[in-house]
């Protein structure tokens, strides 16, 4: 009875624990997308990181900052440029991709600021040199740095893809949408004192200041794979996961080792005490 | 230590020598001899856990404060750029440390329930009890600081909230909030003294431990049946019985633990917490961790901000004072089947609390029924039931407990721990089994 009714309450409270803070709820529902790093052994798409990667350069990164990561980190073990003949630093992709960027500098002789082009070893520039020139540039509104994005956000690479794909949606009859923002049903926000529709609910969702980003063939994919709405979507989002989680390949492979080893060491511990206990009334 | 007559002999020539020098090995070997109650459950197994715990948090934590700048412009940057993404299984570690700390919470809570049930605060384990309240409390503090550190908006917000509390308190409110702030609003400093208490506690927590387990050899262990132990047949000595024990009891527990850490490592935390503090932005919800929700709930049940502030920390105090609380003389709650009800229906209104301090407080619990308002909330909202179960909280300390001691009729009593083993079918011959001899 104690024991049934601890362990339901633990489980319980495991639960309300693991559900997140319905903060979110005034958002329509995420669309539904299959990852390839879903379960607990699913890995990273690398093919699909590549052309996320295309995408974050082509399209994202002209507002976008990625400024946790190094050029060096497309080519770490699970990165989009990942090639286990070459170190991150060595890698003739990453130097490639990290040339074309110009990295502001001092320079070391005349001590004037410069800009050289990048080596694997520094990180993705900002497009505004500061937050005022970002916000001038945007209607008031910072685009969030991508590094962490789909850490960030309720429902991760599914949210990041609702948002990106779904601006094909028409605002609702009787929503006024202010100057420079968009409808986006699964922003959180409240958008009921733009909305008069009497005798209609009040749309879900909120505004973003950011105007649809994708349209078919925005890019050209290296691979050959057609550029539609729904392939860009899905790769840019899963670019931002590893972008947010870059160790997850390492942490289920380790992981895998580390459930084997504890289930193996409980029953050696266990088949110990059965023998300590053996004869012993308790 | 207390009854217990030393064992230890010492074998070699040094031994002898330290031995008259500093007893250190005889201390050991006396700890690992120490007679212990034959009929302890896994529910007794929560002390060790929580030792592997505090370990792991503190080996863990000082790898991380290796790698980590306390100031507000290098927190964040140094945790997600630095620890998660460079630094050699940084990731690992502080995946370790985050979801570690609430492992941590999770054992003490059962820890405690365990105590609560079957009444091991009872005279003569008032001062252990006490002392575990004291180090509940500096889990807490300790806890809330190790939170901030990430610099995230939930760490800078919740910061703000909790430190705001103290402000509540009239004359010296202002001054002890701009104390612990280090200046007039959550910032820099504040950020670096966190850090530098955060590093300092958990070694607090490890001394007042070392006073818990000392505190526990004086009475020995108390027992699921509440029975005191009356002779050495009730006993098995704590090496090797229940050092497997407790070790099989670690290994699961690190299952559970691995579990969070290799596959939801940011099932526990929150969202807002990966963006990188921002005073002017406050986050939609304001969220404490699930470990101090409860207490959230209390003190958001209650309009009157000090007030609130006061029953936050009277819902603590209600632990201490709890030994003399109880006026059963019956330890057990296997033989009080009355206050056992009560005591589920208490956790149901903790677990209860918990739920609604991750809720707006206006959130209803039926849907779409509208009642009255009464005291500045509608009767169907989270804080009417935060209200409600804060209401039984304080009642089943308060009210409950000190009058069914005196008027439960409690199921009789085993005269002694060993005779429900006894009547065990797997119990062997009474005495043969202490004998060391029959180990395996």
């Amino acid at each position: 009875m104690l024991r049934k009714i601890f362990a339901a309450a633990t489980l319980a409270g495991l639960v309300a624990m693991a559900a997140p803070a319905v903060a979110g709820s005034t958002r329509e529902t995420l669309k539904e997308v299959h990852w390839s790093f879903e379960s607990p052994f699913g890995q990273y798409d690398q093919a699909q990181l590549q052309r996320g990667f295309k995408i974050y350069k082509e399209v994202c990164s002209a507002c976008h900052s990625l400024n946790q990561i190094a050029f060096r980190n497309l080519g770490d073990k699970g990165g989009p440029f990942w090639n286990p003949k070459y170190t991150p630093n060595d890698n003739p992709v990453v130097k490639a991709i990290a040339k074309d960027y110009q990295i502001a500098d001092i320079d070391s002789d005349s001590g004037d600021a410069i800009k050289r082009p990048g080596v694997p070893a520094d990180y993705f520039p900002s497009p505004f040199s500061n937050a005022a020139a970002a916000r001038a540039a945007n209607g008031g509104a910072v685009p969030p740095d991508m590094s962490l994005l789909a850490a960030a956000r309720e429902g991760g690479p599914a949210y990041i893809y609702s948002v990106v794909t779904g601006d094909g949606t028409d605002a609702p009859a009787g929503l006024t949408i202010p100057d420079g923002k968009y409808y986006d049903p699964w922003m959180s926000g409240d958008v009921s004192s733009y909305f008069k529709n009497p005798g209609h609910k009040v749309p879900k969702g909120g505004f973003i200041a950011m105007p649809p980003p994708l349209i078919a063939d925005r890019v050209t994919y290296d691979d050959g794979t057609k550029a539609t709405i729904e392939q860009e979507g899905k790769d840019i989002s899963a670019f931002l996961q590893w972008a947010s989680d870059p160790h997850m390949e390492e942490r289920k492979t380790l992981g895998l080792s580390v459930m084997i080893f504890l289930f193996l060491f409980s029953g050696v511990i266990y088949a110990s005490y059965r023998t300590i206990w053996r004869n012993v009334g308790h | 230590m207390s009854d217990h007559p030393s064992t230890y002999q010492p074998n070699s020539g040094i031994e002898r020598w330290l031995d008259t020098r500093l007893p250190i090995i005889r201390f050991g070997a006396d700890l690992m001899s120490f007679p212990t109650p034959r009929n302890l459950n896994y529910w007794y197994t929560f002390g060790a856990i929580l030792a592997f715990c505090l370990g792991v948090q503190i080996v863990t934590g000082i790898v991380l404060a290796m790698h980590y700048d306390p100031s507000g412009v290098g927190a964040f940057m140094s945790v997600q750029r630095g620890i998660m993404r460079d630094v050699n299984y940084g990731w690992l570690l502080r995946g370790i440390h985050a979801n570690g700390a609430s492992m941590f919470f999770l054992a003490v809570y059962l820890h405690i329930l365990r105590g609560l049930y079957y009444g091991s605060y009872k005279a003569p384990r008032e001062v252990l009890w006490l002392l575990g309240c004291v180090i509940y409390v500096l889990m807490m503090a300790t806890a809330f600081m190790g939170y901030v550190l990430p610099w995230g908006q939930m760490s800078f917000w919740g910061a703000k909230v909790i430190t705001s509390l103290f402000g509540a308190f009239p004359v010296i409110g202002k001054p002890l909030t701009e104390l612990l702030w280090g200046g007039f609003a959550v910032d820099d400093p504040t950020l670096t003294r966190f850090f530098s208490l955060h590093y300092l506690l958990p070694f607090v927590i490890a001394a007042v431990v070392a006073l818990h387990i000392w505190a526990l050899h004086v009475p020995g262990n108390a027992n699921p049946t509440g029975v005191e132990v009356k002779s050495k047949s009730d006993t098995l000595p704590f090496h090797p019985y229940y050092t497997v024990k407790d070790l099989f009891a670690i290994s699961v527990f690190m299952i559970l633990f691995a579990v969070f850490v290799f596959y939801m490592p940011e099932a526990l935390g929150k969202v807002d917490n990966q963006v990188m503090a921002d005073p002017l932005k406050t986050p939609a919800q304001i969220v404490p961790e699930w470990y101090l929700l409860p207490f959230y709930a209390i003190l958001r049940a209650i309009p009157d901000k000090l007030t609130g502030v006061l029953a936050l920390a009277g819902a603590l105090g209600m632990l201490f004072i709890l030994p003399w609380l109880d006026t059963s003389k019956v330890r057990s709650m296997r033989y009080r089947p009355q206050y056992r009800l009560f005591f589920f229906i208490w956790i149901v209104a903790c677990a209860a609390l918990g739920w609604c301090g991750s809720q707006e407080p206006d959130g209803q619990i039926l849907e779409g029924v509208k009642t009255f308002t009464l005291i500045d909330a509608d009767l169907n909202s989270v804080t009417w039931l935060s209200r409600f179960a804060s209401i039984y909280y304080f009642a089943y300390f308060l009210v409950i407990t000190p009058v069914l001691g005196l008027t439960e009729k409690p199921l009789p009593v085993p005269d002694s721990l060993y005779t429900p083993v006894l009547s065990h079918p797997a119990g062997a011959p009474a005495g043969a089994a202490a004998a060391p001899e029959t180990k395996g």
